[in-house]
């Protein structure tokens, strides 16, 4: 009896000990990359995000460029893989033919599993190319010509760049949304559907006034796994991004992000303030990374207590 | 038991192999030599026993483990400054020599057809020229037929000891680039894309139509990539290979400079091949393990006098005879044990 009691006590601590250490280890690694930034944030102070120097000859660092450099590869990403994994989404739970839905299913999350490095050689020796003769070309003749908007597709055409860098990224992130997004459209109780298309409701109302309302918490969960994910891609993004500190109006022009900053720069670092400066791009990414996670459960449980309201 | 008793033989087993291991001498630092090292150390090996374990993680991390104390030797491709030298108690000495040779994907122009001078190249790099049929480029290739064509400047995303000989042989060339951008294993470049590494560097030029870019000699040999020839400082066109690289290195005044630090672009010589450098090891003045200071003297000894052949094989260039003799006298005179005595006798 008295040995059952301590062996409870025992696997208490221990589960406990374990639950703890996850938040030790995320203080520890906000603790070192502060103490390790500390340099650069002392020279550059607050201005650090937001200037768009970055010369280490002269030792004068910012962060705009790469800040600005994740931030757009990665609302490009979320802009194309968001309609298309509703597509697959939609067309697995609700149109698609039943032998056919698990290969596909399997076909998704199979793409999930590709080691993003071969996506960062796919994207430069067979996407680049392709994407430089046949579709910028196209873009810039097309969208290219709309007023303001059009300066964003007009530039070098050499498949390397900033838009090359989000798509390469949208194809990463689409199996990711997809299979959360089929997850919880199938969850969706049969009951509701078949009254929604009992009253003659079209597949589209259906999905549209049914599927998604009942679905919703989960699709954004789905969509911030995938911009977390897009955010901190590292090795596919600095195979096509180009790898310039500039900052251009155009998306075929060469950028950076933080990741593929970081990627290049950490090993050959050669002054402090150089290294202090890559860890304070770290400690950004850190807070960016952090930024979304915690609106995207402030928005669920908004959501949340709304939907409490309603019924 | 059975089961225990072969445990225990395999962690004695491992055991044996860390004996044997702490006998292998360690180092850490530039990609640039890492070929040359890792073939050297293998036929070193099969004649002595004693292996080279050699990391190449980047000059600036071979810098940062030898004044860390991690590693026996530090190798970089930028000669650390004398006061730097002296500050951490180092000694630096060269152990190959190579080359940067600027590459173009253009269609129709053979390799080293194509003449170019520093000064257009760095307006080309500050992105001044932009276009292949610039007339500053036409002047210098009548005869060629040169594409109205964008260029597109390739040039490393990382740092590098490359990016170090190539920008130093600019800012030599270039009043303007000296001004605007200056030197060093990285840059804030006014132009073009990254790549990362010389892989990735020749990798973009290859793909990207009206490219240029700069690599060691070695890769563009190897993929076989469109070189040009560039104007030395005599006013020669010269092409790279091992005898241009050769003829800098020899009229280079090693003894003037402290550690050797001699940096071997832009040098006079009507063969002269205007961006060559060396590569260089780094040591502590003072071993605390004399034992293993001098093995890795021995080690290096040993490829300056036997190691050209294979040097040559892999498109690098062996030390001058002359050279080798002043780097001997060094070790006499600079490498110590913590008693005060010579290591290198």
């Amino acid at each position: 009896m008295r040995a059952q009691r301590f062996q409870d006590a025992l696997f208490h601590q221990t589960t406990r000990f374990f639950a703890f250490s996850v938040l030790a280890i995320l203080v520890a690694i906000l603790g070192s990359l502060l103490y390790g930034a500390w340099p650069a944030i002392k020279e550059f102070g607050f201005g650090f995000p937001f200037s768009a120097e970055w010369n280490p000859v002269t030792d004068k660092f910012g962060g705009l460029i790469s800040v600005y450099g994740t931030l757009s590869t990665s609302v490009i990403a979320l802009v194309v893989a968001i309609p298309v994994s509703f597509g697959i989404a939609v067309f697995l739970t609700e149109l698609c033919p039943p032998v056919l839905r698990s290969p596909l299913g399997v076909a998704v999350e199979l793409l999930a599993a590709v080691p993003s490095i071969i996506y960062g050689m796919w994207g430069l020796f067979v996407f680049a190319p392709l994407f430089a003769d046949y579709v910028q070309p196209a873009l810039s003749a097309t969208l290219g010509n709309i007023p303001f908007v059009g300066t964003l597709f007009q530039g070098p055409k050499n498949g390397i760049g900033v838009l090359s860098a989000g798509l390469i990224l949208a194809v990463m992130v689409i199996p990711f949304i997809a299979s959360v997004m089929r997850d919880v459209f199938e969850v969706v109780p049969g009951i509701l559907k078949e009254s929604a298309y009992g009253l003659g409701a079209t597949t589209w109302e259906v999905v549209w006034n049914v599927v998604l309302p009942y679905t919703r918490v989960g699709v954004i969960g789905g969509v911030m796994l995938g911009l977390g994910r897009a955010l901190g891609e590292t090795m596919a993004v600095t195979f096509v991004i180009g790898n310039a500190h500039r900052i251009s109006p155009s998306l075929y022009e060469a950028g950076n992000s933080i990741a593929s900053t970081l990627a290049n720069e950490f090993a050959e670092a050669a002054s402090d303030l150089h290294v202090a400066s890559l860890i304070a791009l770290g400690l950004i990414l850190f807070f960016v990374t952090f930024v979304v996670l915690a609106l995207s459960k402030l928005l669920l449980m908004r959501l949340g207590r709304m939907e409490g309201e309603k019924t | 038991m059975q089961g225990f008793v072969r445990a225990c033989s395999f962690v004695v087993a491992l055991g044996g192999a860390a004996v044997v291991q702490a006998a292998d001498i360690t180092g850490a630092g530039a990609t640039f030599p890492y070929p040359i090292y890792s073939k050297w150390a293998e036929i070193y090996k099969a004649k002595t026993n004693v292996g080279l374990n050699y990391q190449s993680i980047g000059s600036g991390g071979g810098i940062k483990q030898i004044k860390a104390k991690t590693v026996d030797f530090g190798a970089s491709d930028m000669p650390l400054k004398a006061e730097e030298l002296e500050k951490d108690g180092l000694v630096q000495f060269p152990a190959v020599i190579g080359g940067v040779v600027p590459v173009v994907n253009l269609d129709g122009v053979a390799p080293g057809a194509m003449k170019m001078t520093g000064a257009v190249l760095a307006d080309i790099y500050l992105g001044k020229i932009k276009k292949w049929n610039d007339p500053a480029i036409v002047a210098l290739n009548t005869g060629v037929k040169l594409p109205d064509e964008n260029i597109t400047v390739v040039r490393r995303a990382d740092g590098s000891g490359t990016t170090f000989l190539f920008t130093n042989y600019l800012s030599k060339v270039n009043a303007e680039w000296k001004d605007k951008v200056g030197m060093g294993t990285a840059v804030q470049w006014p132009e073009g894309v990254g790549g990362k590494g010389n892989e990735g560097v020749a990798s973009y030029v290859q793909r990207i139509k009206g490219g240029i870019g700069y690599v060691e000699y070695a890769y563009a040999k190897k993929n076989k990539m469109i070189h040009l020839s560039l104007k030395n400082k005599a006013g020669e066109y010269v092409q790279p290979d091992d005898l241009t690289f050769q003829a800098a290195a020899a009229y280079a005044e090693w003894n003037k400079v402290p550690g050797f630090g001699e940096i071997l672009t832009e040098q006079p010589g009507k063969t002269s091949w205007p961006i060559t450098g060396a590569s260089f090891v780094l040591m502590h003045k003072v071993q605390a393990d004399a034992v293993k200071g001098g093995e890795v003297l021995k080690f290096f000894d040993w490829a300056f006098k036997n190691g050209q052949k294979t040097a040559e094989d892999l498109d690098y260039v062996a030390l001058p005879a002359t050279l080798v003799k002043q780097i001997d006298v060094a070790w006499r005179s600079g490498l110590k044990d913590a008693s005060g005595h010579p290591v290198w006798k």
